[in-house]
């Protein structure tokens, strides 16, 4: 299922031709009748009923990845799929399949149409019929965790988008605006951010994740499968919503609360959320992006590092997948904020070889650039930054009365001015460290004449350069992320040199694995 | 004694509440009151909840309507005491623009840049401009001398008296009584530099001596050990 991609962080915003466009059901023209039903549709409907219905996983994967996707690009390129109501009767007119099939009714919808809003708050309303009969009904379903992911991202997708399109007043008709009045429950932030804790609440998943670790349930070792004849929905879409409320939060600018949705699942290791890709990157990059803003490059540094090389090594094989486009957004998203992490605190260490090599052939000359915090430095922080981010929303209802004006970008602009004036605090930072590599030891008055200050101010810059190099995590304990250190003793300057420490430790693990690994398979070569 | 004794559990017991209405109802607009309860609370009784102040922040940027300038520049103050940590940042992501324009906000606004960059003399000069706003909650001024304390200790070994005085704005025989203080509780010592008054020798620690750089990184866990036990056995 292709989330529909969050469009280029500044056209998106302001997009005339899109305002302009009046999405009411163009389809309609080109002859699209809800009732009428392929052959291959029924057939498809059909056969996904049945294998839900016998928890034939993998059916249900294959027919929800594949057959969805071909019959789309046959038959529904730019028209909806067949109303639910066409379709009902092929599959029994059962209830929970029905609010499934409008689900993927309403994803194909976003994907390759523009939504109207009458369709936005009906989409709305199949969600929460959906997860209110999967929080309070006996679901014993079992979905592929693909179909059960794709659900809460759409879901959030969804609350975004309509978040940025109700923010652009202008050119409401008075229609949409009345209904806008009428249903203002839609989409509402709360109910949006309630519906995810309650899912995660109600899977008790924290305490499976707990049990986990002790050795007494298995959750991560099935991939969240149930092989025990019960049902994995309820579980893994509260798992999954950890991530949702990591997002949520993100695009609210609550970077230290999305970070602490996200506690429960050890993003050291392989978990559920690696298993899907798309749940594997958008943890990774709402992870990294949080930590960015709360100053711990270091650690984005090392989780953009990871992801960014498992893509490298892993992208050919999701070339046929729908989420492929995403992935290769992503994926270059994401070297922009390495960028941005590695010019405000660079790291030789911790990025891999592959990773270094492509990071320098699209950004390498602009990093050089950024380095010399003048204007044109930030006019390129400011583009990456831009380029980057996720689609910040406004989640409060506009107000009716004032002339009506479009504040679709405040909350992107609030983010980014805070960001560069961050960028702004540390600009004489890079100056520092030029010299710190220079030298050993120099006094500061000397330093000072280099660096065209007082000394009083130096010393300023020098308490500026140990205080944002050294960040407070989210224990309060201090970590220093500094490549280049130093102590000043009276008025002399001493620089800590520090070498990269060789892990020894690790590398003879590794190597008596492998040797391990070597000898058996030489001991299975049969010399004829 | 005998008074004071219920009176902090009643103190404690209220924090819990508070805390535990946080953690169950996050993202319940009903608890806007006790929250904004609590944001005074943490004034007068000198303790702070960084969780709460998120979550009301948070639920004004859901109904703006029902903001308060008042005490959102209260939970600015407490978060510039919180420095080092981020948390006036954390804050400030989720003030919209326009409340950050009003006159109180960009004065905090202009402190806090002040303290993240190192500049203690502007500002202790600006805050004794806005005593209004920052008066208005107890133990600013330690706060921020602590902050000062922390990142000078980061810096420095040996720190000249006259630059600590600046960081800390203590001059004169309160510097004296405050150093006496340091000397005998936090493990300073005050040398004589030659002809230029007082060196104050800060205690060491991780950042301000190489020595004392912890290197965790050659340490093998147990969980790796695992891995090749079969092959040793």
């Amino acid at each position: 299922m292709a989330t529909p991609d969050y469009e280029d962080a500044r056209a998106g915003y302001d997009d005339p031709a899109m305002a302009h466009r009046q999405p009411q059901a163009q389809y309609q023209d080109q002859g699209y009748d809800p009732n009428f039903v392929p052959d291959s549709v029924k057939m498809f409907v059909g056969h996904l009923y049945r294998h839900i219905r016998e928890k034939n996983v993998y059916e249900i994967h294959q027919m929800y990845e594949n057959s969805f996707q071909t019959l789309s690009d046959r038959y529904f390129k730019d028209t909806p799929w067949p109303s639910v109501d066409a379709v009902a009767h092929y599959v029994d007119n059962d209830h929970v399949f029905c609010l499934l099939y409008r689900e993927m009714w309403f994803r194909h919808l976003y994907a390759r149409l523009t939504p109207t809003l009458k369709q936005r708050i009906d989409s709305w309303d199949n969600y929460c019929s959906l997860f209110q009969v999967v929080l309070h009904g006996v679901v014993n379903m079992q979905l592929p965790n693909q179909w059960l992911w794709d659900m809460v991202d759409e879901f959030v997708y969804q609350f975004q988008s309509f978040c940025q399109y109700r923010a652009k007043m202008k050119n409401k008709t008075e229609n949409e605006i009345a209904l806008l009045k009428q249903y203002d429950q839609a989409w509402n932030v709360y109910g949006v951010l309630n519906f995810l804790q309650a899912l995660v609440e109600k899977s008790m998943i924290i305490q499976i994740l707990e049990n986990e670790k002790e050795g007494l349930e298995q959750f991560t070792a099935t991939d969240g499968y149930d092989y025990n004849g019960g049902s994995n929905v309820l579980k893994v879409l509260g798992y999954f919503s950890m991530v949702g409320l990591l997002r949520v939060h993100c695009l609210l600018g609550d970077y230290h609360t999305g970070l602490k949705c996200l506690l429960p699942i050890d993003i050291s290791q392989q978990g559920v959320y690696t298993s899907v890709i798309g749940s594997h990157i958008t943890t990774i990059y709402h992870y990294g992006f949080a930590n960015l803003m709360l100053r711990r490059y270091v650690e984005a540094i090392r989780e953009f590092n990871k992801i960014l090389l498992y893509i490298y090594k892993t992208k050919q094989y999701h070339q046929k997948s729908p989420q492929y486009e995403q992935i290769l957004k992503k994926n270059e998203q994401m070297y922009a904020l390495l960028a941005i992490c590695l010019s405000l605190c660079p790291q030789n260490g911790l990025v891999d070889e592959m990773v270094n090599t492509q990071l320098r052939e699209k950004y390498g000359e602009k990093m050089v650039r950024m380095q010399r915090y003048d204007d044109e430095a930030f006019a390129i922080y400011d583009e990456l930054f831009s380029y980057a981010c996720p689609k910040f929303i406004t989640p409060s209802a506009p107000s009716f009365e004032e002339p009506l004006v479009n504040y679709n970008q405040d909350a992107y602009r609030l983010q980014l001015k805070l960001f560069l004036y961050e960028v702004k605090q540390q600009q004489l930072l890079s100056g520092v460290r030029t010299f710190l590599k220079v030298y050993s030891t120099i006094s500061l008055a000397k330093l000072a004449s280099y660096m065209e200050v007082d000394e009083a101010t130096l010393r300023t810059i020098l308490m500026t350069y140990k205080h944002k190099t050294h960040a407070v995590d989210s224990d309060g304990k201090i970590i220093c992320n500094a490549d280049v250190d130093f102590y000043i003793d009276d008025d002399i300057l001493h620089v800590i040199e520090s070498k990269p420490a060789k892990r020894y430790g690790d590398y003879f693990l590794r190597q008596i694995v492998k040797l391990e690994g070597v000898i058996n398979e030489m001991d299975g070569v049969k010399l004829e | 004694m005998g008074r004071e004794v219920p009176k902090q559990q009643q103190q404690q017991q209220v924090a819990y509440t508070v805390d535990q209405l946080v953690a169950v109802n996050r993202y319940n607009p009903d608890i806007l009151p006790d929250l904004e309860n609590y944001v005074h609370e943490q004034v007068s009784s000198q303790t702070y909840s960084l969780d709460a102040n998120l979550c009301l922040l948070r639920l004004y940027q859901f109904e703006p309507e029902r903001m308060s300038s008042q005490i959102v520049a209260r939970i600015l103050v407490k978060a510039l005491m919180a420095m080092p940590a981020s948390d006036f940042s954390l804050c400030l992501f989720l003030i919209p623009e326009r409340v950050q324009m009003e006159e109180q906000f960009k004065t905090l606004i202009v402190l806090s840049h002040y303290l993240e960059t190192g500049r203690f003399r502007q500002f202790w000069d600006e805050a004794a401009k806005s005593r209004h706003i920052v008066e208005a909650v107890p133990g600013f001024e330690q706060a921020i001398q602590g902050y000062a304390i922390h990142v000078l200790s980061l810096t420095y070994q040996k720190v000249p008296r006259s630059v600590l005085a600046e960081a800390i704005n203590i001059e004169g025989l309160s510097l004296d009584k405050f150093l006496e203080h340091q000397v005998a509780n936090s493990g300073w010592v005050i040398e004589i530099a030659q002809g230029r008054g007082q060196l104050i020798v800060l205690p060491r620690n991780e950042y301000n001596d190489p020595v004392l750089k912890k290197n965790a990184a050659d340490t093998v866990t147990l969980e790796h050990i695992t891995r090749i036990l079969p092959i040793l056995g």
